[in-house]
């Protein structure tokens, strides 16, 4: 699974950026305080803006400013439009190890347990990423399910926005 | 079967407006269905012998445990025709004109630290009695106790079935403007609700132990989630796992010895079953997917779960001495969360048909599905009743979180909102 996740990574690299850059998120500028949509703040981050981090394994280093991964309903699959952001964050990580915690989140829909459950898969999914990027530092992984969500509320862009992976 | 008497559900508007008026508790009742031929029954305000008016509406509270359970149309009291409180007072004649099949009656009167109350039902139609003079003696604060004892009775001398009005329910509360958790103790129909644990970190899955002694849940009072054990009566607790991950989902084994939870200490999540006395764990399931929400079969041989070991959520049961799971959902794309009823003949679960949730039955020999509830969706957390007859689960109602009951045969529902926070994740108690 971690090969194929690589292979992916490999394949779409290239395109990742671009997505990143031209974002899809429906209503961006709604979004609340804790939880800034992933893909544009990449952007926003001047020292890490190449999606493979090459270029800023450097003193200039700096943790992106968002945080949050998404993902589809019941599902843990790191989106490609993810990519570029963690990969900044693998950067940011190498250049300057500290203990890191995910938190590992599901939408309200389904059962609670489950969705506990899948929000460590979630988390699990960052975590594999981040390590297969050579991250080394110490992930801890707690999913609080739907217990936690973004936005409070039960519609599509309420949804999309608690099933997420926060990096803290 | 039984005629539909025309007046009925005016009778059961009246009666159910006349007792949440009376209601104090955190959680209200609002029927949203009843049924369509209830049998008709008498419950005449019971007399009181001491002096000046009791806090409770005993025969009111007796009244409304019988229109929840959905087989009983009780007449309003400004109905009735004669108000009797003892056997010969009676005059059946009364009680065919309001077309009553039954009738309830019962005298109170004050004792040293409390109250007595002696009651008597009679069948109207063959003009014979059923219970003569029973008594039930309480303390001062148990007029709610006293009165679903006397639907418990008159609800199985009737029915057959074992009335579960003494029950009772554990939940869990959110208060998002104070950002508090609390674990919730109250009876079955919301009434007398007591705070057993208070927390600013979520509180979850809340599960009766069978001897209606404890509860166990799962706290993330440490920043992290850990099983504990909580005795009711003392308020003492034990803290059971903390595990690194996932510490989801504990249920009790039928003799109490036993935990099945979820531990993802090995990588992903699995059940394990806890031994409570000499903390021994024993893995359950071996699979790279989602196993989780285990729940005991009747004789504690084996356990049945949700897993997405074939790509979407679906129930599974395992023999705990062999270890091979079987799948047993097949209709839907997400079915979760499974219990099964008191005669282990069907589960209840959460079932996704249309994208919508619903709470729904299946019958283990046939795996035919019915869906119990149609008018609200987001339902989850299904918990049945010890006498298998309804189960309370929880949903959305206006963006709120609340408690909801239906009958398994779908017949009636009712909502028991908050007024005091979001409320969720119902474990119904045992018989005590």
């Amino acid at each position: 699974m971690l090969s194929k996740t690589i292979k992916t990574i490999l394949t779409i690299s290239a395109v990742t950026f671009f997505l990143s850059a031209c974002s899809t998120t429906s209503t961006p500028d709604s979004a609340t305080g804790s939880s800034t949509d992933g893909s544009s703040g990449t952007s926003g981050s001047s020292a890490t803006t190449d999606g493979s981090g090459k270029n800023s394994v450097n003193d200039g280093v700096v943790a992106p400013t968002a945080t949050v991964f998404y993902f589809d309903f019941d599902s843990s699959v790191l989106r490609t439009d993810s990519r570029a952001l963690l990969d900044a964050h693998a950067a940011a990580l190498k250049a300057s190890p500290r203990s890191v915690r995910l938190e590992g989140h599901a939408d309200e829909r389904g059962t609670r347990e489950y969705n506990i459950a899948l929000g460590e898969r979630r988390a699990q999914a960052v975590r594999a990423y981040l390590v297969s990027r050579g991250v080394t530092s110490p992930i801890e992984v707690v999913s609080y399910g739907e217990e936690s969500p973004a936005v409070d509320a039960s519609n599509e862009y309420a949804w999309q926005q608690n099933r997420r992976v926060e990096i803290k | 079967m039984k005629k539909v008497m025309k007046f009925s559900i005016q009778v059961i508007v009246a009666s159910f407006l006349f007792v949440s008026a009376l209601s104090h508790a955190e959680l209200t009742i609002s029927i949203t269905k009843g049924v369509d031929n209830p049998i008709v029954i008498g419950i005449v305000p019971f007399n009181y012998t001491g002096g000046g008016p009791l806090s409770e509406n005993v025969a009111a509270i007796v009244s409304d445990d019988l229109e929840r359970s959905g087989q009983f149309g009780p007449i309003a009291p400004e109905n009735m025709l004669s108000y009797p409180s003892l056997p010969q007072d009676v005059v059946f004649r009364d009680w065919r004109l309001l077309g009553s099949e039954y009738l309830v009656i019962g005298d109170i009167s004050p004792t040293a630290s409390g109250y007595q109350l002696v009651y008597s039902l009679f069948d109207v139609v063959s003009q014979k009695t059923i219970l003569f003079n029973q008594p039930i003696v309480v303390a001062r604060d148990g007029l709610r106790d006293m009165a679903h004892h006397v639907s418990d009775k008159v609800y199985e001398a009737i029915t057959g079935i074992r009335g579960a009005f003494s029950t009772e329910i554990i939940y869990v509360e959110h208060q998002k403007k104070a950002r508090n958790y609390r674990l919730m103790r109250a009876d079955m129909d919301g009434a007398r609700p007591k705070v057993l644990v208070t927390s600013k970190q979520p509180l979850l899955s809340p599960s009766w132990s069978p001897d209606g002694q404890s509860v166990a849940y799962v706290s993330f009072e440490s920043g992290r989630p850990a099983i504990y054990i909580q005795n009711l009566a003392t308020g003492q607790r034990e803290k059971m796992t903390n595990f690194k991950g996932l510490n989801s989902a504990p249920s009790w084994s039928p003799d109490g010895k036993k935990l099945a939870l979820v531990l993802s200490k090995d990588g992903n999540p699995e059940i394990y079953t806890l031994d409570i006395a000499t903390k021994r764990f024993t893995r359950v399931t071996k699979h790279f997917g989602i196993d989780t929400e285990p729940r005991w079969t009747a004789d504690g041989k084996g356990i049945i779960f949700t897993s997405n070991r074939g790509g979407k959520p679906q129930i599974y049961s395992v023999v705990l001495a062999d270890g091979y799971p079987q799948r047993l959902t097949f209709e839907g794309d997400y079915n979760a969360r499974a219990q099964l009823t008191p005669d282990g003949k069907s589960i209840i679960m959460v079932h996704r048909r249309n994208k919508v949730f619903h709470i729904a039955t299946q019958e283990l020999a046939t795996g035919t599905v019915r869906i119990l509830t149609t008018e609200t969706d987001l339902d989850e957390s299904p918990s049945i009743a010890p006498n298998g007859a309804s189960l309370i689960y929880a949903t959305k109602r206006n963006g709120k979180g609340i408690l909801a009951s239906v009958s398994l045969d779908a017949g009636s529902k009712f909502a028991l909102p908050s007024t005091s926070g979001d409320v969720r994740e119902p474990s119904w108690s045992p018989y005590f």
